[in-house]
């Protein structure tokens, strides 16, 4: 039914009719309207952050444990520039997002307005697509295909910018009915042909392993069960990116762990050994390859992914599918099975007798302690007190967030939220926000770090406000651990400005935002304190304070390839490791 | 960065060791604000080469534009540009006229040429040759109009340099695809 309203109120009405219930935002004086039109409806619940980036985050967090579109709402200027961290987030780890900013009105646009700023010029770059309305007329078709841009495809963040008389502005508003862009109309289907050609390659491999990435749970979770079932069918081997975790179930003894620069032993070799990759997904990223020219070197590689661009992008494959992950491995299960394909079963053994011996290094370990708790201990240990509960779990940036990705075991797509392309440090706690707004009832918790959790602890007031018992388990080694590790290894142990000076008293910090803090320093005493975090309904903030020095192991040193990777076992000059050409990457 | 040429950077793709081609591009697009920015700021962020680009309405009632982009690099970071590009929203088609078989480019120039006595004819004859025309004269200066292939254009300014260059002002190229079909 088409209807008569301002332009306010057709941005809350096309939020409702596109499903949404929740968004984040920070109000301001270009955003009134829509806040007044807020304020009189209660469909669209409103959870206000403490800084735009939360709110980008929020989104994110929401959006990726949920599968929908993550909404945020920001005033002009600053309010836009702070949202700007986020989007770029969204957008490098595909997240579907719609932001809604505020505009000076437009009569004012180009006059250096008061929180006036190019807010389309300053985030085309980083969203992947954005629209500024100077016609009410324009806004419900905008407002609706702003959803179905930033959701087919390869998702990611779309910008509204709205001026603020648009908003004020009465016209039509026309329900969503059968939004079809004129152009963008992504392709879901892969190529039958070419997908008969994956199942040859397929049968007819000795060393496969399949390489998994994000795109799988983009995909949706109907993509994570057909990947479960394939896997199955073919007796492969399965690897796949920090992005991807969780599309297949950690347990399982088809899974190699985590691949790339801190993966994995038997996954970073099952990669560099195998004849046959079949990428699904996943996109080559330099954490992912390593160096690019001795990448792999004698495998055939499949590439399935929705985004043409990302096929021979980095590493030039042999049959690229461009298709939607779940689609594509829908046809690749069912030919699989219409061929009664049955795979070279001794070859396949030799191969994993072979992974078997990998696997048998143990690259994940670490020298335990009674004295301090070590944080792959204090990982390993918060997984199995939640592993049976309804966990999702968010991180900061660092090794914090590496040792979470080694150490706690997904069964389930969309319960691990991290920062992977953008690494962005301060995404954790607002993620963790978004989470558990979409899940009250979960328990969500935020492995940190002490330096970046600095980075958007102002959320703890949003948490606080709306009861979310979010727990932030901070891994304080009171350092930037992840750049002393870099400076241990390339710039001869000088530490500079990577100690974690003046830290505040975490757990009077939580008393201070009226949440619960814990402290714990003994490795006796931390299964308790974990219990303690549990069992608690409040927001919890837990300095778990872990040994200082620990580097976070296996790693293949940048410039480095997959066979030449640094092990926990590995004793000599660390500093020695890496060469020149090595150090100039980052 | 210190490292030899020589060397590769231990990241350097192995994709882009082969060798240097120049291809055009037609890109159709929905002639509405900022999508000229997007594909200028596709081809700066991401490091590549524009060597040429025009854009003008080609539908006025459609809103349709068409941008006709020259660009170097190896064959397969001209596919990368190519697929970045498609994944702009606001583009319909992009079309590598090189790589799609026979096409026709075109660009026109407009040369200035200051001389007097031997010089000045001279600059006439060769005017007449590349079937220039004279749209501007004073006793001290022609303004030669020529329309061609972008390596035509280059040969007659070469020519024009010692006979008294003054500047020149070109379109950049405008591209289709020869035969009966649509590009
Ligand atoms: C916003 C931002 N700034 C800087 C960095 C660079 N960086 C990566 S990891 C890191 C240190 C993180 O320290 P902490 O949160 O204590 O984690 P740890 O590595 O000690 O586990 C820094 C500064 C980043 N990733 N993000
Ligand atoms: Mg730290």
């Amino acid at each position: 039914m088409s209807k008569q309203m301002t332009g306010a109120e057709m941005i809350v009405e096309a939020l409702k009719d596109q499903g949404v219930d929740t968004i984040f935002g920070y109000p301001g004086g270009a955003v009134l309207p829509i806040y007044d039109a807020i304020f009189q409806q209660n469909y669209v619940r409103h959870v206000l952050v403490r800084h735009e980036q939360g709110a980008a985050h929020a989104a994110e967090g929401y959006a990726r444990s949920t599968g929908k579109v993550g909404v945020l709402l920001v005033t002009s200027g600053p309010g836009a520039t702070n949202a700007v961290t986020g989007l770029t987030d969204a957008l490098l780890d595909s997240i579907p997002l719609v932001c809604i900013t505020g505009q000076v009105p437009t009569h004012l646009i180009g006059s250096d307005a008061f929180q006036e700023c190019d807010t389309v010029g300053i985030t085309r770059s980083c969203t992947k697509h954005n629209y500024l309305v100077k016609r009410i007329e324009d806004l419900p078709r905008i407002l609706h295909e702003a959803f179905y841009v930033a959701a087919r495809g390869r998702p990611g963040p779309v910008v509204i910018d709205i001026p603020k008389d648009v908003q004020f502005a009465t016209g039509t508003y026309t329900p969503p009915r059968g939004v079809q862009h004129k152009t963008y109309q992504p392709k879901v289907k892969g190529d039958l042909e070419k997908i008969k050609q994956a199942v040859a390659l397929m049968a007819a491999a000795k060393k496969p392993v399949f390489y998994t990435g994000g795109g799988v749970i983009n995909s949706g979770p109907q993509a994570s069960m057909l990947l479960r079932e394939l896997v199955k069918l073919t007796g492969f081997p399965i690897t796949s990116t920090l992005m991807g975790l969780g599309a297949y179930p950690a347990p399982d003894p088809q899974w190699l762990g985590m691949l790339g620069m801190h993966g994995s032993y038997e996954a970073n070799n099952a990669m560099h050994d195998c004849d046959l990759m079949i990428a699904v997904g996943a996109r080559f990223d330099d954490r992912i390859t390593g160096r690019l020219d001795a990448f792999s070197p004698g495998s055939k590689k499949i590439h399935i992914d929705i985004d043409p661009s990302s096929i021979n992008k980095n590493v030039a494959v042999d049959l690229g599918i461009v298709g939607d992950c779940a689609h594509v491995l829908e046809d690749l299960v069912r030919l699989w099975r219409a061929n009664a394909v049955h795979p070279d079963k001794k070859a396949l053994d030799a191969w994993w007798g072979q992974i078997e011996s990998w696997r048998k290094r143990n690259s994940f370990a670490y020298k335990p302690s009674k004295e301090t708790i070590k944080p792959q201990y204090a990982v390993q240990r918060l997984y199995e007190l939640t592993k049976n509960r309804n966990t999702y779990i968010t991180t900061e940036v660092g090794q914090h967030q590496m040792w979470a990705a080694q150490h706690y075991h997904f069964k389930e797509p969309n319960r691990w939220m991290t920062s992977g392309g953008l690494g962005t440090m301060g995404y954790g706690l607002p993620a963790a926000v978004g989470v558990q707004m979409a899940h009250p009832d979960a328990l969500v918790i935020d492995i940190a770090g002490e330096a970046s959790i600095l980075m958007n602890i102002q959320e703890m007031t949003t948490a606080v406000q709306f009861r979310l018992p979010v727990k932030i388990f901070i891994l304080n080694n009171e350092y930037m651990g992840m750049v002393r590790q870099w400076q241990e290894l390339l710039h001869g142990g000088r530490y500079s400005h990577s100690y974690s000076e003046s830290l505040p008293d975490f757990v009077k910090l939580a008393e201070a935002y009226g949440a619960h803090g814990i402290r714990c320093s003994d490795p006796a005493d931390l299964d308790r304190a974990i219990q303690e975090m549990i069992d608690s309904p409040k927001a919890v903030i837990f300095d778990c304070v872990v040994d200082k020095a620990e580097n976070c192991l296996p790693m293949i040193p940048s410039g480095k390839a997959h066979n030449e990777m640094i092990l926990p076992d590995f004793d000599a000059d660390l500093g020695a490791v890496i060469d020149d050409k090595g150090k100039m990457l980052v | 960065m210190n490292a030899p040429a020589s060397a590769p950077s231990p990241y350097s793709s192995a994709l882009g060791k082969s060798n240097i081609e120049s291809h055009t591009l037609s890109v159709l697009v929905d002639n509405e604000p900022g999508v000229l920015a997007r594909v200028v700021g596709l081809f700066s962020g991401r490091g590549y080469n524009i060597e040429s680009l025009t854009v003008a309405e080609v539908a006025h009632g459609e809103q349709l534009s068409r941008i006709t982009i020259v660009t170097t690099g190896t064959p397969e970071v001209i596919e990368q540009i190519s697929h970045q590009l498609e994944r702009i929203v606001p583009i319909h088609k992009v079309t590598d006229l090189t790589v799609f078989g026979k096409s026709i480019q075109r660009e026109l120039a407009m040369v200035k040429v200051r001389g007097k006595g031997e010089n000045r004819v001279e600059a006439m004859r060769l005017a007449d040759a590349f079937r220039a025309k004279v749209i501007d004269a004073t006793t001290e200066s022609f303004v030669f109009e020529l329309t061609g292939r972008p390596d035509k254009i280059d040969d007659f300014v070469e020519l024009m340099r010692p006979l008294g260059l003054v500047e020149v002002s070109r379109t950049g190229v405008a591209a289709i695809s020869r035969g009966p079909d649509p590009i």
